[in-house]
């Protein structure tokens, strides 16, 4: 009997992709959610080196960092692969999973934490950064091809806060004209059901990272 | 298994280039070595890696593959007959992959702290010895990381060690004072033809440090 349980928040991009890969493979497992103002014992147990979620624990055995957790989870749960046979392509999908961690992410995260020339200045970064992975999407649906895969459920975040940015900053960086196929595969992997089915409420993301957004813009302190 | 067309650009300084020269040697593969000058890139290296621009990118049967340990990780699926780098036990891999993630997150920033300021910002940076107390914990009482065998996460680090000399002098640090059982496994792995034949001489990777130095204006 297999035991998996996952510490996440309940709005973190990083936590979604876990509950996406968990869910496509059709996978039996347990939430506990965290308040990272107020961390469990549990969770500063289970993730000493950098206390953060989410963090994936099956049969006492723990995995954190969320791209180490789904390649477990790709290791351990063969049905509904998310990384393809070939090791060229797999080299690819990694590559570009890491490239939404290290620029897409970040550089996005960036517009939306600021305002005036900085906002000015992160935005030509952002879009150069979206107009690589739009590159990568001619002639697929899917980043994984036909059917989603890591690279989807790492990007995926986008289709699911790109409007809450949008409803809080008044800025659309994936413009249907200047993206068509992002914004294609927004849609398209929006209605993948076992991904609506986990898509965190709109209103409740609209509070939160309008609350976050302020703090960063009255601190003014560059993250 | 063919092992022609397989070329590497690197930097000879490169921690992350030696990564993949060490999974090669390691794997028997032959490969084709070609320098890149980081400030006059080839038009090779942007057309291979136009995203970054950076090194190591391996070019296998004319096809790019970038990210030191994704390379290395493609190195060991593409050339599984022999000398397996990373474990077959899914956790153990998971381990693996964690603790090179953790060289990568908080290593290298750490240790361009020491390298390029000086004065107080140094003494901060000296916190780089706790992320290398962190590493030396993980190893604990084994060989290797995660084992009695040389792998993933020992290639991931070692690489580093070359450069020990440059940040012990420019920093004021000891390393092996502060971490003795981290520099014993880092010999123990000099000991492989591999690493030894992949890590640069630490003597002109000071002597490279101090140009870098000089040239941003930090000495």
């Amino acid at each position: 009997m297999s035991e998996v349980k996952l510490f996440r928040t309940w709005s973190s991009p990083y936590a979604l992709r876990i509950v996406w890969a968990l869910e496509l493979k059709g996978i039996d497992y347990e939430t506990i959610f965290e308040d990272l103002s107020n961390k469990s014992q549990l969770l500063l147990q289970y993730n000493p080196v950098h206390k953060k979620v989410p963090v994936l624990v099956h049969n006492g055995k723990v995995i954190s960092e969320s791209l180490v957790i789904i390649e477990y989870i790709e290791d351990t749960w063969k049905d509904t692969p998310l990384l393809p046979e070939d090791p060229y392509e797999r080299a690819t999908a990694r590559f570009w999973a890491k490239f939404n961690d290290d620029k897409l992410l970040p550089s996005i995260w960036q517009v939306f934490v600021t305002q005036g020339k900085e906002q000015e200045e992160a935005i030509p970064v952002a879009t150069e950064n979206l107009s690589f992975i739009e590159e990568d999407l001619k002639g697929k649906k899917f980043f994984g091809g036909q059917t989603i895969g890591l690279v989807d459920i790492t990007i995926g975040w986008m289709a699911n806060l790109i409007s809450v940015f949008i409803e809080i900053t008044g800025i659309n960086l994936i413009d249907a004209d200047k993206f068509p196929l992002l914004f294609g595969w927004m849609q398209n992997f929006s209605d993948v059901p076992v991904i609506k089915e986990s898509w965190p409420p709109h209103d409740k993301l609209v509070i939160k990272f309008r609350a976050i957004r302020e703090s960063y813009l009255s601190a003014d302190v560059p993250k | 298994m063919a092992s022609h067309g397989v070329v590497l650009l690197n930097s000879w300084v490169s921690m992350f280039g030696m990564r993949v020269m060490i999974a090669l040697k390691e794997k028997g593969v032959e490969y084709e070595y070609r320098e890149e000058n980081l400030t006059d890139k080839s038009q090779l290296l942007l057309e291979m890696n136009p995203i970054h621009k950076k090194i190591p990118v391996l070019i296998h049967n004319g096809k790019p593959v970038c990210e030191s340990l994704i390379i290395v990780q493609y190195i060991d699926e593409v050339w599984n007959e022999k000398y397996p780098l990373l474990p077959s036990d899914p956790y153990q891999r998971a381990q693996a992959r964690f603790w090179a993630d953790y060289v990568d997150q908080k290593l290298y920033g750490a240790l361009r702290k020491v390298l390029f300021t000086k004065g107080e910002e140094q003494e901060e940076a000296k916190e780089f010895v706790d992320v290398l107390k962190v590493l030396e914990g993980a190893l604990g009482e084994m060989p290797y990381f995660g084992g009695e065998k040389f792998g993933y996460v020992d290639i991931a680090l070692v690489t580093f060690y070359c450069w020990f000399y440059a940040y012990e002098t420019l920093g004021g640090l000891n390393i092996e004072a502060e971490c003795p059982k981290l520099i014993a496994w880092a010999k123990r792995c000099m000991e492989r033809e591999s690493v030894s034949k992949s890590l640069a001489d630490p003597h002109k990777v000071y002597d490279f440090a101090v140009g870098l130095r000089k040239k941003f204006g930090v000495d």
